[in-house]
């Protein structure tokens, strides 16, 4: 531990240009980094209750450095916020016989629910391309492999329909300018999630980046949750089908038998 | 207020669905109707899934039904054994109405599938019953004589005849139970409890008297849709119970309203208005189908291709 302190001080002392390469080089290399993220979350959990309408989240923390900042290189911090992953179905719609009909589609294998990526500054201009790929930073980054066999020749558009819906429906969105970095050391980045909510892990990742290239990255997640009647509703519709559907079959009947009575006794 | 509807998992308006569920009850204690063919297209437009949608309205349907068939039964206007005979064509419907809605939505055409169906059936049934009441109005101003229906159709050559009481008929159980099975795969994959498919074909295909016909028809519909609910939420876990006590609440307000309303009306002038509300929304979702949509992509998640 304390001979890997010295080596690595030594490093930052005589190769203060070779830090950048080291550090952007792969995730392997434990080495640390010369600058370092401290972040914290303003919550690490969601409960959606009855009355969830949507929920704020501020992601903070401020940069760490051992060395002295290097002038040259343009500082910037990239937040993203990532949602449980899923499949999805991309279909398109066509016109047969005079009407619109789903004709083709395109299965992506694991999509976000919801993907938003706050930056310091225009994207291309912080972020590598390649970076960019290692890490699958931005928006059309976030969606992975395709499944089963694709029966179109294209799936360019359907790609681009599927992030532009969900950027439509606010599940996608890149806010560039979003992260406020203050004297190079302290960030910020405010994410507002969408009332339509999919339960599950919602990964936080910030990158640190010298001109394009990865300084450091930190990771952490918030959980989503159903909380209260929502999480016992849900949890009983999935793990005890037919109990719920006779207790929704027995709202029903005590609802209607109960208006009957009510109507009757007021007339 | 807004509110989370767990099975959903959509944010909606309270107000905005009790106030759906009071219009629905409104135009069902008007015309006698469940409600479930309005309902239905309603929540899809409000944004809620298509499947959580029919699986809901299904329950909606049971909840009006019950007040309905308890209001007839007081009455002795349901014809038991036509209503079990109906019903066993119902469960054997609705049964294999799941299946279909299933294999449909695996293919990605149950969107169309359910348009497709609420574009023929409303239509149909309401430009019949627009023209008929025409025809009964017409007839009243110019003071002429109903024509008594033929009571021996084709139904009496059939074998298995039954004499059901109520209804005073002899006839063979072969032709309700048809209409059961018709009514019980619409009311799977519509989410309605089709009513308004099963009174006019009990009226003019099995020519019951009227006095039976809402009561016997409530009676099927309260089976057949309860056991779509069930079956839905085993299969699918799409029944939203949550968005379904709002409906039903704002729904028995309105159906109080509607009934009162209605009461000062003449029966003619109520079918007539029906009928051009059944045929607004055919209208409404035929267009749909023809009009270039607003984006050709849609997604749906999970599923394969």
């Amino acid at each position: 531990m304390i001979r890997a302190l010295i080596a690595l001080s030594a490093v930052l002392l005589t190769a203060m240009p070779l830090c950048a390469q080291v550090a952007a080089g792969t995730e392997t290399a434990p080495a640390k980094p010369p600058e370092q993220i401290v972040a914290g979350l303003s919550r690490d959990n969601i409960g959606i209750t009855t009355s969830f309408d949507g929920s704020q989240i501020l992601i903070y923390g401020a940069i760490k450095r051992q060395a002295p900042e290097p002038e040259d290189q343009k500082l910037a911090v990239i937040v993203t916020l990532e949602g449980p992953l899923g499949p999805v179905l991309i279909r398109r719609k066509s016109r047969e016989f005079g009407i619109w009909v789903n004709t083709a589609s395109v299965g992506v294998a694991s999509a976000p629910s919801y993907y938003a990526v706050a930056t310091s500054g225009p994207l291309d201009q912080i972020l590598d391309r390649r970076v960019d790929v290692q890490q699958r930073i931005s928006v059309p980054m976030a969606m992975r492999a395709f499944s089963g066999p694709l029966l179109v020749q294209n799936t360019q558009p359907f790609t681009q329909a599927m992030i532009r819906i969900r950027e439509r429906q606010g599940l996608y969105q890149l806010e560039t300018g979003g992260v406020r970095l203050v004297e190079n050391t302290l960030f910020r980045a405010d994410f507002s999630l969408p009332a339509n909510l999919t339960e599950g892990e919602y990964k936080t990742r910030i990158f640190l980046l010298r001109d394009g290239k990865l300084v450091d990255q930190y990771q952490s997640a918030i959980s989503v949750n159903k909380v209260g009647l929502e999480r016992w509703l849900y949890m009983l519709s999935h793990q005890h089908a037919a109990l719920y559907g006779l207790l929704s079959l027995a709202v029903a009947v005590i609802a209607g038998w109960a208006a009957a009575a009510i109507f009757r006794f007021i007339r | 207020m807004q509110i989370y509807l767990p099975i959903a998992e959509v944010s909606v308006n309270m107000f905005t669905l009790l106030g759906l569920g009071g219009i629905v009850g409104l135009l069902s204690g008007l015309f006698g109707v469940g409600g479930g063919f309005l309902i239905t297209p309603l929540l899809f437009f409000i944004g809620i899934p298509p499947a959580v949608a029919v699986a809901t309205g299904a329950n909606q349907v049971v909840a009006s039904s019950v007040s309905g068939v308890l209001a007839q039964l007081k009455r002795k206007a349901v014809d038991i054994p036509m209503g079990l005979v109906l019903l066993v064509g119902g469960l054997l419907g609705s049964a294999s109405g799941i299946y279909v809605f299933n294999l449909l939505t695996r293919l990605g055409q149950i969107d169309l599938a359910v348009q497709l169906c609420y574009v023929v059936f409303l239509g149909g049934i309401g430009v019949l019953m627009f023209l008929e009441s025409l025809r009964t109005m017409r007839r009243q101003r110019t003071g002429g004589v109903r024509k008594k229906r033929n009571p021996h159709s084709w139904a009496h050559k059939l074998p298995f005849k039954f004499k059901f009481r109520a209804s005073g008929l002899y006839i063979s159980v072969i032709p309700p139970l048809l209409v059961g099975v018709l009514v019980g795969v619409l009311a799977a994959i519509m989410g309605v409890g089709g009513g308004f498919i099963m009174v006019p074909a009990m009226i003019y295909l099995l020519h019951m008297p009227t006095k039976v016909v809402i009561g016997t028809s409530l009676f099927q519909i309260l089976f057949v849709s309860a056991f779509t609910t069930l079956m839905h939420a085993i299969t699918n876990q799409t029944v939203d119970v949550m968005l379904a006590l709002l409906l039903i609440a704002g729904g028995v307000v309105g159906a109080q309203i509607g009934s009162r309303m209605g009461a000062k009306l003449k029966a003619e002038q109520l079918r007539i208005l029906l009928a051009l509300l059944v045929i607004v929304v055919a209208l409404k979702l035929g267009a749909d189908l023809v009009i270039t949509p607003h984006d050709i992509y849609s997604i749906a998640s999970g599923g394969h291709a």
